[in-house]
């Protein structure tokens, strides 16, 4: 699975106030902690607080890429956000998030072709969340229909179903873990699948518990790519067991240490 | 219309583990065998480099072996009863640009030669030649553990490789290794888990994965060359994806498992297509490195790696 840590982000206070402390010793010993742990990109997001995300979304990422190569995933609803993080990237880049508005796609996808970024795109638009999972085929149908008829390779896309908190629509997470299966079926090569996992347990108890267990099921249904707290070590142990089970490694006593050493 | 060839493309490559060391890097050989280090399946040229050959390495032993077919004696003549002679005979006339000394002498059943005195072989031997060196014990596990650390320290920076360790008994062997500066064999028994898990603990101790060469332990034709040969291939598409831990390279041990075959011992031109067909088989599951006793059969199949590698 490729693994996205979630916890370079102003909506954490450590990370907020090393933005507007401007210390980027915080900043980057979060993102080697994170890939020491096993993440495959870093995801940035200045967070809510930033009073200006132009200034902090650069800063941030010329801070993480001093000390690692890793792709960033430039997380913000804000596309001239997104520009001003892709200009001084690096690093191979994630654009996160277009929505299925194609005035958003206007905008990001010429971005993304442009910085020959990838791209993520959540099954919402400007008509609100979806409710069931057909509504969220027909809105990744849409995605992936623009894609094509723009010349951007879906493979490239990774769509993600928007994951809302169990609490909040326990009767839709079925049908999210379903849609994970079935957006791999709308063409090929594929689109990719993503969740921003630790919106599932957003203010609800036994939070760890209940992102791992469903990280497990929707890695059984084809899942691609989580962000997620690399540094939650049994959520880190259930991915590559869930992994094992799969077949996608081989087997040994030490399969955890092994997959580590990877 | 033309065929278009559906090609792989493969992120990751298989260790290059490196046998011999040169004057220049603290040894004495005259030369060093480089193996492994390729990006693609067995001989699948066109989906990434495959930077170094097969090579084949001629079995000797510190003592004139005891039950080995009779054609395979005569093949060697009287040379084969002096161990010394013996290597002369593969060096200078077979071109041996390898050798694999097991110390079969120190076994208890075959003259239990202690550790001294198999270190001061190893010694003499390392002296006359400049040929580099796989070593490998009586396959006792208690005598073995015995000899090979001081054969370990008499052949000290000449990088040879060394075995063979298994997952009950790695440890003395891999720490003799990681201080005398040579590389291991790992051996598994036709078991892909425990070839992993051995890698592992053998890295554990300090041993970096490119010092790991695995026998996955073979059977020769008709006695179960397609078990090892489907595990070979199953670590291989593990490694080559990025399981590190499988990433080293093959040692198959042809001679010994082909010879045993009464099939080999039928006729004296069928032992050595045995040898031959178990060799080239292997081959193209990924063997790296073959370990053979006939010396028509190692010429068959060195012609066979030149054919092959052509292009």
């Amino acid at each position: 699975m490729f693994i996205i840590g979630e916890l370079i982000n102003g909506m954490y206070a450590d990370i907020q106030a090393a933005i507007s402390s401007r210390n980027k010793l915080i900043v980057q010993k979060c993102a080697l902690e994170q890939v020491a742990c096993g993440a495959s990109a870093l995801d940035v997001n200045c967070g809510p607080a930033s009073k200006n995300p132009l200034i902090d979304m650069p800063w941030l990422i010329e801070a993480v890429q001093e000390v690692t190569d890793k792709p960033l995933c430039l997380d913000s609803s804000k596309a001239e956000v997104i520009k001003a993080g892709l200009k001084v990237s690096k690093n191979k880049t994630i654009i996160n998030s277009t929505t299925a508005d194609e005035e958003k796609l206007d905008v990001l996808l010429p971005l993304a072709k442009q910085y020959n970024s990838q791209l993520v795109a959540i099954t919402i638009s400007k008509k609100g969340i979806p409710q069931n999972k057909d509504q969220r085929l027909e809105l990744a149908a849409n995605i992936v229909a623009y894609c094509q008829d723009n010349g951007f390779p879906v493979e490239d896309l990774y769509l993600d179903p928007i994951l809302l908190p169990v609490n909040v629509a326990q009767e839709q997470i079925k049908g999210i873990l379903e849609s994970i299966h079935e957006f791999k079926l709308l063409c090929d090569p594929s689109p990719k699948t993503i969740v921003g996992l630790s919106n599932l347990s957003q203010g609800i108890r036994l939070r760890s518990l209940i992102n791992r267990t469903f990280l497990t099921m929707s890695l059984a249904y084809g899942l691609d790519s989580a962000i997620l707290n690399p540094k939650d070590n049994e959520l880190m142990d259930a991915l590559i067991t869930a992994e094992l089970i799969l077949n996608k490694n081989i087997y040994c006593d030490s399969y955890l240490e092994a997959y580590r050493k990877k | 219309m033309e065929t278009q060839l559906a090609l792989e493309k493969w992120p990751h490559e298989i260790s290059t583990v490196i046998i011999g060391a040169k004057n220049e890097h603290g040894g004495s050989r005259s030369h060093s065998i480089e193996i492994g280090g390729q990006k693609s399946l067995p001989l699948l040229f066109k989906e990434g480099v495959i930077p170094n050959k097969p090579k084949i390495a001629f079995e000797v032993w510190d003592i004139a072996p005891v039950d080995w077919d009779s054609e395979l004696v005569s093949a060697y003549g009287k040379s084969i009863k002096d161990p010394f002679a013996w290597v002369d005979k593969c060096v200078n006339d077979f071109k041996a640009e390898l050798l694999c000394l097991k110390m079969q002498g120190a076994h208890p059943d075959s003259g239990d030669k202690g550790a001294e005195e198999s270190a001061k072989f190893v010694s003499e031997l390392l002296s006359r030649t400049g040929v580099p060196l796989i070593i490998i014990g009586c396959e006792n596990d208690v005598k073995d553990n015995l000899i090979m650390p001081l054969i370990s320290e008499a052949a000290k920076k000449e990088r040879c490789l060394i075995g063979c360790a298994v997952q009950d008994n790695y440890k003395t062997l891999a720490a003799s290794a990681l201080a005398d500066g040579h590389t291991i064999i790992a051996q598994s028994p036709i078991d892909i888990n425990i070839a992993k898990q051995l890698n592992i603990l053998i890295s554990d101790i300090g041993l970096a994965f490119e010092r790991i060469v695995m026998d996955p332990t073979i059977g020769s034709l008709g006695y179960g060359l397609e078990y090892a040969y489907s595990i070979m291939e199953r670590a291989r598409l593990a490694a080559l994806s990025g399981d590190k831990s499988l990433a080293s390279p093959f040692i198959c041990f042809v001679g010994q498992e082909a010879w045993k075959a009464k099939e080999a011992k039928a006729s004296a031109n069928q032992g050595i297509i045995w040898e031959v067909i178990t060799a080239s088989s292997l081959i193209q599951s990924g063997a790296d490195l073959l370990v053979m006793r006939h010396p028509k059969a190692i010429e068959k199949v060195n012609n066979f790696i030149e054919m092959l590698y052509k292009g």
